[in-house]
């Protein structure tokens, strides 16, 4: 467990030191969330009713843009088989930095998120559903987003091709995302159901998940 | 020896086997397309249109079937490590991102004078689009891992990954959709189809079988051939490099 916890610390360590990581993605998440209404047109009536649906969108793509470096530094100065020989198994490490690639987008994208739905006229009564979903159903998107990254671990410029694997499969993560917020906004649907599958998604990608990204990652060593 | 003697005994038995498919296929699709086209009566609500059902249906179950095909071939892939499991797996692949693409556009097809519109964000087509994109990702990571070995590998953690969420998928675009827009379920012409409408279905859908299984075992044919080929190629490059380097030395 200690092992555990010391490589969490560390990889939140170099992503909080490089900086720049989780800048970018919070930056990216403004330029998208702002893109979008010179698309769509300033009617606020109109963004208030995609809000939900723009931010949780926008949320994937930013995180999509980060799920690569999960594995790739590590693979590329030879840490992660040094990781692969060391006492936790594969597994865990691959939970262990899923979880810190959570700490370091997840968490700082689901705290953004409220804000930039006070600029899309979002309704009020969505902001703390908002706000639940996304830290309910981020940990999905790092988890599932590390299989994705263990599988183009060898693919040069792989970035595009994780997309195109991993998109498909946040699509559950999405509809109950939005579905939730919706449901509490505009009614009468309930906000539990589909919070409650949300976060079932997210528990079973916690377990899940780490099984297949670490067997992709063992083929790579 | 088993692994080299398995592949050669699927040679010889596919090679039998092949004639009777091809007869089969072409027979059982000139009695499925005759029956569809003129002896099945036009809906009375669909009219002719009813006829691309005949083509629609069949292609959506093979849609399915060949998932479940590549999802299994993986499995023993990645269990037994049986080089027969990857070749089957990355032949079905392709025909499986064809035959959901022919389902998707037959009933776009079909949706225009339907629905009125060419694409309905209907749960049903949703998710076989997703199942479409599952399909170019299996593709698209099998093209991009250079080591053909580790592809394969890849290649089954993904499309196993898939057979987990696939369900998922399906079950949260039906959420979705129910959600959303309860009033424009449609379905064809109700639960209860017609006996003139249902057997040439079947029939089509036993030829649709026979052509997915001649595809497939034509397209594992071709790929156990090509590697056959690429390792005598590789053989003789090796060959002609020892004699350069002996005398060299």
């Amino acid at each position: 467990m200690s092992a555990f916890v010391e490589l969490v610390r560390r990889d939140v360590g170099l992503a909080w030191r490089e900086g720049g990581a989780t800048g970018t993605v919070l930056a990216f998440y403004l330029i998208v969330v702002a893109v979008l209404p010179l698309g769509l047109g300033p009617d606020l009536k109109l963004l208030s009713r995609v809000a939900a649906g723009v931010l949780w969108v926008a949320l994937l793509l930013s995180a999509l843009l980060s799920v690569d470096r999960i594995f790739l530094n590590d693979k590329q100065d030879g840490t992660l088989e040094i990781m692969a020989l060391g006492p936790l198994p594969l597994e865990l490490v691959v939970a262990a930095k899923a979880f810190a690639h959570w700490l370091m987008t997840g968490i700082p994208l689901a705290l953004l998120a409220p804000l930039l739905g006070l600029m899309l006229n979002l309704d009020g009564a969505g902001y703390g559903p908002l706000f639940a979903t996304m830290i309910a159903g981020t940990p999905a998107v790092s988890f599932i987003g590390a299989i994705g990254a263990a599988l183009t671990l060898g693919v040069n410029r792989g970035g595009l091709l994780l997309s195109l694997l991993i998109l498909p499969l946040y699509v559950p993560v999405l509809i109950f995302g939005v579905s939730a917020v919706s449901a509490s906004i505009t009614g009468p649907a309930p906000f539990w159901p589909p919070f409650l599958i949300l976060s079932a998604i997210t528990l079973a990608s916690l377990v899940l998940a780490p099984i297949a990204a670490a067997a992709a990652l063992r083929l790579q060593l | 020896m088993q692994r080299f003697a398995n592949p050669n005994k699927f040679m010889a038995f596919s090679a039998t086997l092949m004639p009777w498919l091809v007869g089969a296929t072409v027979l059982l699709f000139l009695a499925g397309l005759y029956v569809s086209f003129f002896v099945a009566p036009p809906d009375y609500q669909q009219g002719e249109t009813v006829r691309i059902m005949f083509v629609h249906v069949p292609s959506a179950w093979l849609a399915m079937m060949c998932y479940g095909v590549i999802a299994l071939s993986s499995f023993v892939l990645l269990v037994w490590r049986h080089p027969l499991a990857d070749v089957s797996a990355k032949a079905a692949a392709p025909i499986g991102a064809a035959f959901t693409l022919l389902a998707l556009v037959t009933g776009s097809l079909w949706g225009r004078p339907m629905w009125g519109a060419y694409w309905v964000w209907d749960a049903r087509l949703t998710s076989v689009l997703i199942l479409f994109f599952l399909y170019i990702g299996l593709i698209a990571l099998r093209r991009a891992v250079d080591d053909e070995a580790l592809a394969a590998r890849l290649t089954a953690i993904l499309a196993l990954v898939g057979t987990v969420i696939l369900p998922i998928i399906k079950f949260s675009v039906e959420w979705w959709h129910t959600l959303h827009q309860p009033s424009s379920v449609l379905k064809i012409g109700g639960p209860a189809v017609h006996s003139s409408i249902l057997w040439p279905l079947l029939v089509m859908a036993v030829a649709f079988i026979c052509l997915f299984l001649t595809l497939h075992l034509a397209a594992m044919r071709n790929e156990i051939l090509r590697r056959k080929i690429a390792a005598t190629r590789i053989m003789r490059v090796e060959r002609a490099a020892a004699h350069q380097a002996q005398p060299a030395e």
